[in-house]
């Protein structure tokens, strides 16, 4: 009887301007029953042209864009194309310059994955309470950027050769509260959702990819780590001191969007940890930039540095031919290429579960359109 | 600590295979011919001493008189790293086989490139524009795409304040203080404006306004 039955397929938009895409990301998904059967990503509407206005401006006058990349992990996107250019150059960063680009990259990606957990959430049904107890976390971090370099999201804070301030006196404590404050925090939030019988049918099996297509496909960070690479470019390629710090690389199993929440929440553990040592071990006084001559030239050649930032893998590729701007910059965005398997991650699910798997992935639209 | 294996490394392994793929090998990066690209991507791939599993990066470089490829592959079991170079063989229509066949990961970033670049990828499942309309004039990060200052401050600008002297002193006049209707000098090694390959928004006029794709609208 129900054989007979018979569905037109049926095409429906979601986005751009949709809340559980974070941004203006199109998706064009055709529905046979409340199956999809086929989707396609329409993205660009964010698009300004960063690689091209790059090579007219100065290598000091690119540091906005990568703040305006990904507005929510500004710190690590600024840090990913100063040591480009420190590589490119052969500028060497002083010791405590280098103890504050790591705790404020480590901050901002507690930062980012309480935004990314929390509207993960969101979308799956825990209606704005843990969000807005995530938020209360990631206020106090906004305030610890804005009592050091005066912005909350869009940073500009790091230089070639160091960062444009020393830290203020207020900063340490403060920090140092935070970092024994928020272990318990992340408890409270992890008791009230990981067990939880509504996030578990949401997610668990949801949005599946298997190992060898998550590597083929170029995925990276806790994407690629909830898939069960222990993949993590702060140990497989230390940059700047992060081969001094002792921390776990989370990894997941079965490579589901329950998973790759999991690994968000343990990641925050890690980072607090970083960030307790570095606290530790940071001189107290010292040069915390290098002069750098302000129309850096460097010498011709070209150069890729990534770092692992809260999306996954942030490469910068520069060229140079010894001006004083980049003949080529190109931004290698995490959020773009771990939405590869999109297409295979919904195809067979349903509307409500593609949401979920959707927003597990953590995208950011102004660096995915750049 | 990734390792990134020189240039010439890779070119010997790739020559025990394949003689004649390799057109040049230096100590960063290595170059092979365009129609047998496929063929090595999928040696470097699975060769058992190189394993080659992830195509980090896929981008171009425009040098004015030809285009460059770039790939930067990474191995994920033996940590190390290899740049892969490979150039189109006509300028004015560039177009090189695609590796998405090999790399999934590969397919979005040669979307990309197409659309900014103009490079096409033979093979690829779905090349189209990523970030502008189909219709869009010109490529816009080709060099002979619309200069933002015209061209004159690009690539080395040549008349930056408070260089040449001790920092912080500036050496000359100040943008400013010149006389009006004063543009910096272009350096030397770069095409004036008038000699560019006309191409994009000077050549073409007016932007074509964009045409509503029904269907998907």
């Amino acid at each position: 009887m129900t054989s007979d039955i018979r569905t037109e397929p049926f095409t429906v938009n979601i986005g751009p301007q949709h809340p559980s895409t974070h941004g203006v990301f199109r998706m064009k998904v055709t529905l046979d029953g409340e199956r999809i059967i086929d989707v396609e990503m329409i993205v660009g509407y964010l698009h300004r042209s960063m690689e091209k206005l790059a090579e007219e401006r100065t290598y000091t006058q690119n540091i906005p864009f990568t703040d305006r990349a990904d507005y929510l992990s500004a710190m690590s996107n600024n840090l990913g194309y100063c040591l480009a250019v420190e590589k490119l150059a052969g500028i060497r960063v002083p010791e405590r310059g280098e103890y504050i680009r790591v705790i404020m990259a480590e901050l901002q990606r507690i930062a980012n994955h309480c935004m990314a957990v929390g509207t993960f959430i969101n979308d799956a049904g825990a209606w704005q309470t843990p969000l807005m107890w995530l938020f209360a976390e990631r206020e106090k971090i906004l305030d610890l950027f804005e009592m050091t370099c005066g912005a909350r999201l869009t940073v500009n804070y790091m230089r070639i050769g160091g960062v444009a301030f020393d830290l203020p006196d207020e900063f340490v404590p403060a920090c140092r509260r935070f970092v024994d404050e928020f272990p318990g925090r992340l408890d409270e939030v992890e008791a009230l959702l990981r067990e939880n019988e509504i996030l578990l049918a949401r997610s668990k099996g949801i949005g599946v990819i298997p190992t060898d297509l998550a590597i083929n496909a170029s995925l990276s960070g806790p994407m690629l780590r909830a898939s069960g690479v222990a993949w993590d470019l702060r140990k497989a390629d230390p940059y700047s001191i992060y081969d001094r710090f002792d921390f776990k690389i989370p990894v997941g199993t079965a490579g589901d969007s329950y998973d790759r929440f999991l690994v968000r929440v343990a990641e925050m553990r890690e980072s607090v940890k970083i960030i307790d040592q570095a606290l530790r071990d940071m001189p107290p006084k010292g040069p915390y930039k290098v002069d750098v001559p302000l129309a850096l030239r460097p010498p011709p050649g070209e150069v890729y540095a990534r770092v692992e930032s809260p999306k996954g893998e942030l490469g910068y590729y520069l060229v140079s031919d010894g001006g004083a701007a980049p003949y080529r910059f190109h931004i290698r965005p995490p959020s773009l290429i771990n939405l590869s398997l999109l297409k295979q991650m919904l195809v067979g699910l349903t509307i409500a579960d593609a949401i979920v798997a959707f927003g597990s992935i953590d995208i950011v639209i102004g660096e995915l359109d750049r | 600590m990734t390792t990134w294996l020189p240039g010439g490394t890779v070119a010997e392994r790739i020559r025990e295979r394949f003689p004649d793929a390799v057109e040049a090998a230096d100590a960063e990066a290595v170059r092979v011919k365009p129609e047998r690209l496929l063929e090595v991507a999928r040696f470097l791939r699975d060769d058992p001493e190189l394993a080659l599993e992830m195509a980090t990066n896929v981008t171009a470089v425009d040098w004015e008189d030809y285009f460059e490829v770039v790939y930067h592959l990474q191995s994920i079991t033996k940590n190390h790293m290899v740049t892969l170079k490979v150039r189109p063989p006509d300028y004015e229509d560039p177009e090189v086989p695609s590796v998405t066949s090999v790399w999934w990961g590969a397919h979005l970033q040669e979307c990309e490139v197409y659309d900014l670049m103009g490079i096409k990828f033979g093979g690829h499942p779905n090349l189209r524009r990523l970030f502008l309309w189909e219709g869009f004039a010109g490529w816009p990060l080709r060099k002979s795409f619309l200069q933002v200052g015209q061209g004159a401050f690009h690539p080395g600008l040549p008349h930056f304040p408070k260089e040449g002297g001790e920092r912080g002193v500036i050496s000359g006049p100040r943008w400013t203080e010149q006389e009006p209707g004063w543009r910096p000098l272009p350096s030397p090694g770069v095409r004036p404006p008038e000699e560019r390959r006309p191409y994009g928004h000077q050549q073409m006029g007016p932007v074509t306004p964009p045409q509503v794709d029904r269907e998907r609208a």
